[in-house]
């Protein structure tokens, strides 16, 4: 039997509920009757752009403060063609995801472990407690003007200021997952004959995956937020370098254009990686 | 020969609050090989941690437990440990989390795959090797922490309150597996439980202890586990002598109880 229009639509925007959860009449609170949201995510955006393309077309947006949807588009046009400043959009896109995904690795280097050290001695733990706990409230972009006097305005600050965004959520998430660990775990490791660093290996690193994995998750978006705000001080490539460059000039249509850019990138990378944390992690809120 | 001994173990500790706690006072047996021994007793009587210390997870006050010739003083792989639930590995499926002890010791591989195998058997989870530990109901789970702590061959299993988590109808299969296992096996079994019924049931013999201090109160040795292995568990639970046993422990419980009640009344709870 063909499901009508409206049914697939329904089926293919998340809307239809399916099995007892048709049957509850008691839906508040219970987040397992209520659906996945996905209907109005298409109907959000779908209003925003009519909003924002009949706002601009009618005149009740001035251009200088919000460009028109085809002006960005052309834009976008433009720059994938031609360049900015002397780069490919390609080239100002990878310059900032090169030093976000150097910069966001090496803070997992380094925090993981870490916060792995802090979670399990307490001479790490005391030791380093106050450190972390001092930096981790202070905006990496406050290090700006120290991180240039140390390593010039090159890849190298930039990388470093993200390092710094990413190490303390790693440190905090890491340690977390170590302490999530119920004793039974470790008991039941213990008593079957493994070691500590069998019982390091094999029970209390799967075991913080899930708290890693939402650490990772928050890293990322402030390591764009860190990334953007840094090419927008000292930087000749990247998006941040765009938009600040494009505002110099009113190009508020290249400034939008950059703002969506970092969106969807985000957003995208996001997606990956819950499809990674589904895959590696299939355990996670089931036990 | 004598499996395991406890020679006068005593526990005191401090609360945070400066009380001092004295959760095991002088506490004396000797377990045979082979002997099946449930301890049962209300909340606080120092059940949970009498089987930590024979676990080797905590150093009695004084006193020792000596396995054999050898003190104990460290956990390890001659005494596996059956947990109530949430001690399995969710990030390995069924077979590996069986096949976790053997790995650890180095077993070759093709070795510890015949072992697994033999064990899904023996615990009746044949198919379920592949599967994910949350795919699995709370009985099944349980299956698989025997096989894992059977995996290992330990000389002693420390069982704590292992079906205290299951309905009634897989708590009483469980129970048969529990016997059946123990048969085969010849191991030395020490299972704690909140059930009467249970302990009268599993224990061949049976300790009931009584708290403050934590103390052995009663001992029994019981012929319904041997029962159990041929009859009907149904048929020796509602047999005249088990009924009787049961309200005698039943009401030596209670008196406990009252005891403690009262006591509380008298500092003003």
């Amino acid at each position: 039997m063909n499901m009508s229009l409206l049914e697939s639509f329904k089926h293919y925007s998340g809307m239809s509920k399916s099995g007892i959860n048709k049957q509850k009449t008691t839906t508040f609170g219970d987040t397992e009757a209520i659906g996945k949201g996905r209907f109005w995510s298409i109907i959000s955006v779908f209003s925003l752009a009519v909003v924002w393309h009949f706002g601009s077309t009618l005149g009740f947006i001035n251009p200088i403060f919000w460009p028109a949807p085809s002006t960005v588009w052309q834009q976008f046009i433009t720059i994938s063609q031609d360049g900015y400043r002397g780069f490919t959009l390609w080239e100002h896109i990878w310059a900032s995801l090169y030093r976000i995904l150097v910069g966001f690795s090496l803070g997992c280097l380094v925090g993981i472990p870490l916060g792995f050290a802090m979670g399990l001695s307490e001479k790490v733990r005391g030791w380093f407690d106050p450190i972390v706990e001092f930096f981790r409230p202070i905006p990496p972009l406050a290090f700006i003007p120290l991180v240039i006097i140390w390593s010039g305005i090159g890849e190298r600050s930039k990388i470093l200021l993200i390092f710094f965004a990413a190490l303390w959520i790693m440190v905090i998430a890491a340690r977390a997952g170590v302490s999530s660990i119920k004793l039974n775990k470790i008991h039941a490791a213990h008593s079957l004959g493994a070691n500590k660093r069998q019982i390091l290996q094999h029970v209390i690193l799967p075991n913080s995956l899930p708290e890693i994995f939402t650490g990772m998750r928050v890293a990322m978006g402030v390591c764009w937020g860190t990334v953007v705000a840094a090419e927008l001080v000292a930087a000749n490539s990247g998006v941040g370098y765009m938009i600040m460059v494009a505002s110099k000039f009113l190009a508020t249509d290249i400034v939008v254009l950059g703002v969506i850019i970092v969106g969807l990138i985000g957003y995208s990378i996001d997606i990956i990686m819950r499809k990674i944390e589904a895959k590696l992690i299939p355990w996670k809120g089931k036990s | 020969m004598s499996a395991l001994n406890a020679n006068h173990i005593s526990m005191t500790f401090d609360e945070p609050n400066g009380n001092r706690v004295e959760a095991l006072q002088d506490v004396s047996f000797n377990l045979k090989q082979g002997e099946l021994l449930a301890i049962l007793g209300p909340s606080g009587c120092g059940k949970s941690t009498l089987l930590n210390i024979i676990a080797g997870f905590l150093a009695p006050t004084s006193g020792a437990v000596i396995n054999g010739t050898t003190k104990l003083t460290h956990s390890g792989p001659d005494r596996g440990m059956v947990f109530q639930q949430g001690a399995l590995f969710e990030w390995m499926n069924v077979a590996e989390n069986i096949a976790f002890g053997p790995k650890m010791a180095g077993v070759s591989s093709e070795e510890t795959s015949k072992i697994v195998d033999d064990l899904l058997d023996t615990v009746g989870l044949q198919d379920f090797g592949d599967k994910a530990i949350y795919e699995l109901s709370g009985g099944m789970q349980q299956r698989v922490a025997l096989a894992r702590c059977l995996a290992n061959n330990p000389d002693i299993i420390l069982m704590d309150e292992p079906l205290g988590a299951l309905d009634a109808l897989t708590r009483e299969k469980m129970q048969s597996l529990v016997l059946k296992l123990w048969k085969d096996t010849g191991k030395t079994i020490i299972l704690i439980t909140h059930s009467v019924e249970e302990a009268l049931f599993l224990g061949e013999r049976l300790f009931v202890m009584a708290p403050r201090p934590g103390r052995i109160k009663q001992e029994y040795r019981l012929p319904f586990a041997e029962e159990g292995l041929t009859k009907d568990p149904r048929e020796v639970k509602t047999s005249a002598e088990f009924i009787a046993k049961r309200e005698e422990v039943l009401s030596m419980i209670w008196g406990m109880e009252e005891e403690i009640m009262g006591n509380n009344q008298a500092v003003g709870i």
